[in-house]
């Protein structure tokens, strides 16, 4: 009990600060809400979470549901290609240095920039979306599994080199399950690449999704919903980066 | 003498980027069936290099080599190797790391259940049938060290090979493996070739002590057989004077004859 207090206890003395500062500069600027009426506007919205009054009024609920499916979907295929692709880059030197230069030009942009082109290929904004997600959230997957595959102890090599063991029983008995606390790295960065990036691009592309939300709630300057939304991305964030830290703990072998 | 393992003229450079280095030259030795060999010398003088060829790691830059009468072409489970530092596969139980290397062996020819029951010998012969479920980082040292020789035993393979197999356990835990393996050597009737810098345990253990020079260019300075009676036991040996000379024959190899300079 004591140890738990002990460990809590700064968390919640640094949120209440934090909620204290809120408090006092939103006394100081008028055009900010304080802390308690966002906390009204916030049970008023999570009251009724899933309505829907036409394509561009639609309860909360939806909004958040609509972003993490575009972020499910392009992360999905990002993690079909990137995986895979990773283990190959890791495994044949050839193909390492083949994609090498392409991966440090492309990785380093920013992924708005690649909404155009989405555009321009899909014609539509729901695809664009998953598109700049798909692209800017492979990086770390490929690269956290090549790195991986790359530092899989010569001492496990060794073993399928002396057992002589299969090309199929390398790969499930020592390449996967030596690689797959790196891969799961590469999924936790690109997770949290992905879900940055959609409010940003649903910003731009509209329909509906928290970013678009957040976008419309500016429009009509509607503040507190914007600090809502603000805490609600923050917290779904932490959620997702939460199970995948759960997840790396279970195949963690130390 | 029966030649079961046959190093001829063997020859192993390797490419660095300083150019090429050579680390052994001229090793010629035969080994019998049966037989445990040491390999000691001082460190980076080629032990492992040399184990490594005949486990067929790596390939001899010139000469033969050869186990039952065929050419090592590259690494079989027929030579098992027991690694410096275990080498288990740390998401598998002792029992699937064992079981791994069974299957390789016998998984063409024998049902689960044979298999089975061979995987538990092998941990039951180093004394862990109880640890059979855990996964190597529930257990010490030494523990993972007699689940490395069971893997390698399950196998039984022509030649046991094993890497400075003690080396990074506390003497008691040594001691207690030493003989362990000596008894599992005995009662096998296994082909051993143990690469060691522990004196007491190459004259413990072999039938011969392979003394090789300090590297670069490393050859077999010296072979030295050890005529003690088996079944060795250490605390009689302690009072040997046969042990003794033997002993200080290795010392005085490797500490005046092959003295390293002050690294
Ligand atoms: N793959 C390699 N490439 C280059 N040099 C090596 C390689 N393996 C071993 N050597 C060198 O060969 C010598 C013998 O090494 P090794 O057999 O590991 O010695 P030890 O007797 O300590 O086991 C050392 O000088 C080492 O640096
Ligand atoms: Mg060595």
């Amino acid at each position: 009990m004591n140890k738990i207090l002990k460990i809590l206890l700064p968390s919640v003395l640094g949120l209440l600060l934090f909620v204290g500062l809120w408090a006092l500069v939103s006394q100081t600027s008028p055009q900010l809400p304080g802390p308690i009426k966002t906390w009204d506007s916030a049970v008023q919205l999570f009251s009724d979470p899933f309505y829907r009054k036409g394509p561009n009024d639609q309860g909360i609920g939806w909004n958040i549901l609509a972003s993490l499916q575009r972020v499910g979907i392009g992360f999905g295929m990002a993690a079909a290609i990137g995986i895979p692709l990773g283990f190959m880059i890791g495994r044949f030197d050839f193909l390492n240095r083949m994609t090498a230069p392409i991966i440090s030009l492309l990785r380093p942009v920013s992924p708005l920039a690649w909404l155009p082109i989405g555009l321009l290929v899909f014609k539509a904004a729901n695809p664009a979306a998953i598109w700049v997600i798909f692209i800017s959230s492979i990086w770390p997957m490929i690269i956290n599994t090549a790195a991986g595959v790359g530092r899989i102890p010569q001492d496990y090599m060794n073993v399928a080199k002396v057992l002589n063991l299969s090309e199929w029983k390398i790969f499930t008995k020592i390449l996967f399950p030596a690689v797959l606390p790196h891969m799961i790295t590469g999924i936790r960065l690109s997770i949290g690449v992905a879900w940055l990036v959609i409010v940003a691009a649903e910003m731009l592309t509209g329909g509906v999704g928290i970013g678009f939300w957040v976008w419309d709630e500016w429009n009509n300057l509607n503040v507190e919903h914007i600090i809502i939304a603000i805490f609600v991305v923050g917290i779904v964030g932490l959620l997702l980066e939460q199970m995948l830290v759960l997840l790396a703990k279970r195949f963690s072998y130390e | 003498m029966e030649k079961y393992v046959q190093i001829e003229n063997v020859q192993m450079v390797f490419d660095t980027r300083k150019g090429p280095f050579v680390a052994l030259r001229d090793i010629n030795l035969n080994i019998a069936q049966g037989e445990f060999i040491s390999l000691i010398g001082h460190s980076g003088c080629g032990k492992s290099t040399l184990l490594n060829l005949v486990a067929g790691l790596t390939l001899p830059s010139g000469g033969a080599m050869l186990c039952a009468q065929r050419e090592i072409a590259g690494p079989g489970p027929d030579r098992a190797v027991v690694f410096q530092n275990h080498s288990l596969l740390p998401w598998l139980t002792c029992f699937d790391n064992v079981y791994l290397a069974v299957e390789r062996v016998f998984g063409g020819s024998e049902s689960r259940a044979v298999m089975k029951k061979r995987t538990q010998d092998a941990l039951a012969l180093v004394g862990l049938s109880h640890a059979e479920h855990k996964h190597p980082h529930e257990i010490s040292g030494g523990m993972k060290q007699r689940v490395g020789i069971a893997r390698a035993l399950s196998m039984q393979p022509k030649v046991l090979l094993l890497d400075e197999p003690f080396g990074a356990l506390d003497a008691l835990t040594r001691a207690h493996l030493q003989d362990e393996l000596m008894k599992i050597a005995a009662d096998t009737k296994s082909t051993v070739i143990m690469v060691t810098h522990d004196v007491d345990e190459a004259v413990l253990l072999s039938d011969r002590i392979v003394m090789m020079t300090n590297g670069p260019a490393a050859v077999i300075g010296e072979i030295l057989e050890v005529n003690l009676p088996r079944p060795r036991a250490r605390l009689e040996l302690a009072n040997d004077s046969k042990y003794h000379q033997y002993r200080s024959a290795v010392l005085d190899f490797l500490y005046r004859r092959q003295l390293r300079p002050a690294a």
